[in-house]
């Protein structure tokens, strides 16, 4: 890290006690603070040159008011003693005009306990400035001497920063977490015969000698290379094959249809469908934020209830909602502990970390068994393309075309159509090779059969 | 914010080893939001944010640090490690002495948000609600949502600029499900300007709630988009979000400059059909994209990008202008003190043409009217773009008749500027964006007349 940034403390005690003083003076009312502080570092280059090398400290308070049923929010970009006051004030003075709420909750504890996560590498603090630029420099001259068609890279950059953030409330809530990360990432730019096609590529780790460059070397290359001549195919339907970092994809929109809050609102196509098949028998997938091979596990979700397992699908079949404490009181059931939020915005049940089932078939086998079919590239549009309340699905695409089990020529500006209900039951494999990703998540390869792919 | 004396020291310390250009962007922002959902006024939520950020440029590296304490003690510190970021090792550079840049804000506010009590900003929520569920029966969801912001900036810079601006943003939006036959539709609207709370004094949000509903509505008895290539008429207001993705963000300097724009090295050269002239004008008053200076202290301009079809200009930041040797273009701007400034478009648009747009859908034997479009996304490198159509038409023998559904508009933006003939005397802005760029968020506009383009993609789910 850089001279002059806040460096962290031994221990959470003191971040835990300046919430607690944010909690004095409740009177008649529940409280929930989250305070967060962190410092970042950024070197981003460009031609063998440093182009930005960014230090900074930064930190962050979130104030939840809960007073006769109705909420009031409020936040700020310091831990200033004087504006942290002054948001709670803010925070209380907007409950007077919500309207109540009987359901409207904030975390209790409920006697689970956390599951032990080891986030925390020091060493991730001590990487000179120059190893750092040194770094970034070395995987933009691997990406460029890679392949004669990538010329240059729009940005290559290595990143790095530490976190930690404690969430207190008068219903008894004290939860502590911290963590380092660091990445490296690359945007390749392919040429040939006039045509240029952007790649990309990235790595995340909790310190830096996990982070796989090589790997992003490769991927990001291949990438930008492969949609290298790319023409429209006739439309068909056809078999889709989508790698683990799209299958979790895909399978992320379903789970914000999995939310309670969306269910309870009337704006899931699977409410009431709990106990019933919504996808074929291959599917298995649970939102479980305790794994710790993962770089996404947590202890604590955004209202300090310790994380936990939740099966969302099992053998295609329903197997629950995501809960946060609000929800859950709406529902009568106990919170998941999947309130997701940052220390800025209000909390709400979602997704933390899918983790798919596998399948048994190698990603080689998987492509064998398609006669005619897409090997998705990239989705565009899948947030304005899926209507979350009706499950409509129509979303563009790229990737290589498949025939007799073989990947050939590249394809995009083409369109998927059909709806999340459809595409669920229509998987007709899910692969053996689960992976974590860069994001976080648990996936394997899927195959969707018989969709509409439309080109020309 | 900071004082002047203050400004001097902390640019000092910046280039004390040898800087090219140090800068020091201050912001204070103060922002109110509610929501109505579900039958219900939910939380209200309140946001203060206030820090400043140092940049030091020494040759073609940029040192940049930002703390949210504005005491001097803290800024002199964050000079320093912005300094040492950028690897200054030199003699001093002389600071040019500050001098006050007078630029007004092209907008005019009447009643800042702070003078109006949460009492009145809530009971918009419930009169749009009300408005939305008026429309029919079928309307079985309503959210709604206000928000406004107000943001102070203050730049100094080496080159001797010291500007202020006092940017206030309103907005409010409305979606709606309507629940029929054909399953449950959506629906949404939004409007939002760089003015204050007299804003709803010209601007009905029962209107604009009755909007979101019909939209929503409308769909209910929409078929499934068909498939396929196709003429696409898009209508005036609709379809400046494609104009922006897919052309603009080619046109900005710091993506031409590293070779990831179908535009770079084409100044001069047909890019378009002669009809197209592309503008992004940072000066339009009250519209989204508006303020007095960018985010560098420059005064906002009107820039011509596309004249008559002819590539005229890209638009430039200050680090971008510096090295050709030539003035910004009023375009860096940033998500906050805590982000590098970089090429950002303001308000982008296409000019109105001649054509009465009732004679460019009667001239069409058939194809698709696109009355709004979604979000969408964009590769940059190609001009490969998608959005999704939120109100869409079909046109049968020259006529606008039946609506139809969950379709996406597909497409290559330099392709497109080639293939329309024909554009509408309407122009309209559309509605307030935010623009994401390397995961900077910054409020944008846009805005186009009815046109005509052959051959674009729609994707629809009709079998």
């Amino acid at each position: 890290m850089g001279d002059g940034l806040p460096r962290p403390t031994e221990d959470l005690s003191e971040l835990v006690a300046m919430a607690e003083r944010l909690l004095d003076g409740a009177a008649g009312e529940e409280i929930e603070v989250v305070l967060s502080r962190g410092a970042s570092t950024s070197v981003e280059v460009h031609d063998g040159e440093v182009e930005s090398f960014t230090s900074a400290g930064s930190a962050a308070a979130g104030v939840r008011v809960l007073s006769e049923g109705r909420l009031g929010f409020a936040s700020c970009g310091t831990l200033d003693p004087e504006v942290l006051r002054e948001t709670v004030a803010e925070a209380r003075d907007n409950c007077r005009f919500s309207e109540a709420d009987e359901h409207n909750a904030i975390g209790r504890p409920d006697g689970v306990a956390p599951v032990k996560q080891v986030s925390w590498f020091p060493e991730v603090l001590e990487l000179g400035a120059r190893d750092k630029v040194e770094r970034a420099i070395e995987l933009e001259r691997q990406v460029i001497g890679t392949d004669p068609r990538v010329g240059s890279a729009r940005s290559t950059s290595y990143d790095d920063g530490w976190g930690e953030s404690v969430v207190v409330s008068t219903t008894g809530i004290r939860a502590e977490s911290r963590g380092t990360t660091c990445s490296v990432g690359t945007q390749p730019l392919a040429n040939a015969d006039g045509e240029t096609q952007i790649g990309w590529g990235y790595d995340v780790a909790r310190r830096p000698d996990e982070l796989d460059d090589s790997r992003v070397v490769r991927e990001s290359v291949e990438r930008a290379t492969k949609l290298l001549g790319a023409g429209k195919p006739p439309s068909a339907r056809m078999a889709i094959l989508l790698e683990p970092r799209l299958a979790v994809t895909l399978l992320g929109v379903v789970t914000g249809m999995l939310s309670a809050e969306s269910v309870q609102k009337g704006r899931s196509p699977f409410a009431d469908r709990v106990g019933e098949t919504i996808a074929a028998p291959v599917l298995g997938l649970v939102d479980d934020p305790t794994r710790s091979e993962s770089l996404g596990a947590e202890e604590f979700d955004g209202e300090g209830l310790a994380c936990r397992a939740n099966p969302l699908i099992s053998a295609g079949v329903l197997q629950g909602f995501l809960y946060d404490s609000t929800s859950a009181s709406r529902s009568g059931v106990s919170s998941t502990a999947s309130a997701v939020r940052s220390t800025r915005s209000i909390p709400g049940p979602g997704a933390q970390l899918l983790v798919m089932e596998p399948g048994d078939r190698s990603r080689d086998e998987l492509l064998a068994g398609i006669g005619l079919g897409l090997a998705v590239e990239s989705f565009a549009g899948l947030h304005s393309g899926v209507n979350p309340v009706s499950g409509d699905f129509s979303v563009g695409a790229n990737g290589l075309l498949i025939r007799d089990g073989q990947l050939a020529e590249p394809v995009q500006e083409i369109t998927i159509a059909s709806s999340i209900q459809r595409l669920l039951l229509d998987i007709s494999a899910v692969g053996g090779d689960f992976e974590w990703l860069p994001s976080g998540s648990g996936g394997a390869s899927m195959v969707i059969d018989g969709v509409a792919v439309s080109g020309t | 914010m900071i004082d002047q004396t203050t400004l001097e020291k902390v640019l000092a310390t910046a280039s004390a080893a040898g800087a090219d250009f140090a800068e020091v962007f201050a912001e204070d922002r103060t922002a109110t939001s509610a929501m109505l959902d579900d039958g219900r006024v939910e939380e209200l939520s309140s946001s203060r944010d206030r820090g400043a950020g140092i940049r030091v440029v020494v040759g073609e590296t940029t040192g940049f640090a930002h703390t949210a304490d504005l005491s001097e003690g803290s800024l002199l510190a964050a000079a320093a490690t912005a300094a040492a970021g950028a690897r200054a090792a030199g003699p001093g550079s002389r600071v040019q002495a500050l001098d006050r840049v007078d630029a007004p804000n092209p907008s005019v506010v009447s009643t800042y948000p702070e003078e109006i009590d949460k009492a009145t900003k809530v009971a918009l929520l419930r009169r749009a609600e009300d408005a939305a569920r008026a429309e029919d029966s079928s309307v079985t969801q309503v959210s709604a949502r206000y928000a406004d912001s107000r943001r102070r900036i203050q730049v100094a810079n080496t080159d001797g600029v010291l500007a202020t601006d006092d940017q206030v943003r309103t907005l409010f939006s409305v979606s709606t499900v309507a629940t029929g036959d054909t399953g449950m539709q959506t629906g949404r609207e939004s409007m939002g300007h760089t003015v204050g709370f007299e804003l709803f004094d010209t601007h009905d949000v029962a209107d604009l709630a009755s909007r979101a509903a019909r939209r929503a509505i409308t769909k209910l008895g929409a078929r499934p988009a068909p498939s396929g290539e196709m003429t696409v008429v898009i209508g005036p207001g609709g379809g400046g979000v494609m104009f922006h993705e897919a052309c603009g963000h080619g046109l900005e300097a710091d993506l031409v400059g590293k070779g990831a724009s179908v535009f770079a090295g084409r100044i001069g050269e047909q890019v378009a059909s002669p009809l197209v002239t592309l503008v992004d004008d940072g000066t339009m008053p009250g519209e989204w994209g508006a303020g007095a200076i960018d985010d560098e202290g420059r005064p906002r301009r009107r820039n011509v990008l596309i004249e008559n079809g002819i590539l005229v200009d890209y638009m430039w930041d200050g680090l971008r202008a510096r090295e050709k040797g030539r003035p910004s273009s009023g375009n860096g701007r940033r998500q906050s003190y805590a982000h590098l400034p970089m090429v950002r478009m303001t308000n982008t648009y296409l000019l109105g043409g001649e054509s009465d747009p009732a004679d460019i859908v009667a001239d069409t034997e058939s194809g698709v009217y696109v009355a709004h479009l979604g979000g969408g996304q964009v590769n940059t490198a190609t001009g490969d773009f998608v959005f999704g159509m939120t109100e869409a038409y079909l046109i049968e023998g020259g006529r606008i008749t039946e609506p139809i559904r969950e379709g996406n508009l597909i497409g290559n933006g330099p392709a497109v500027l080639t293939r329309i003939d024909a554009v509408g005397n309407d122009f309209a802005m559309g509605s307030p964006g935010t623009c994401g760029k390397d995961g900077q968020g910054v409020a944008v506009g846009d805005g186009v007349p009815t046109l005509r383009a052959h051959g674009l993609t729609i994707g629809g789910t009709a079998a």
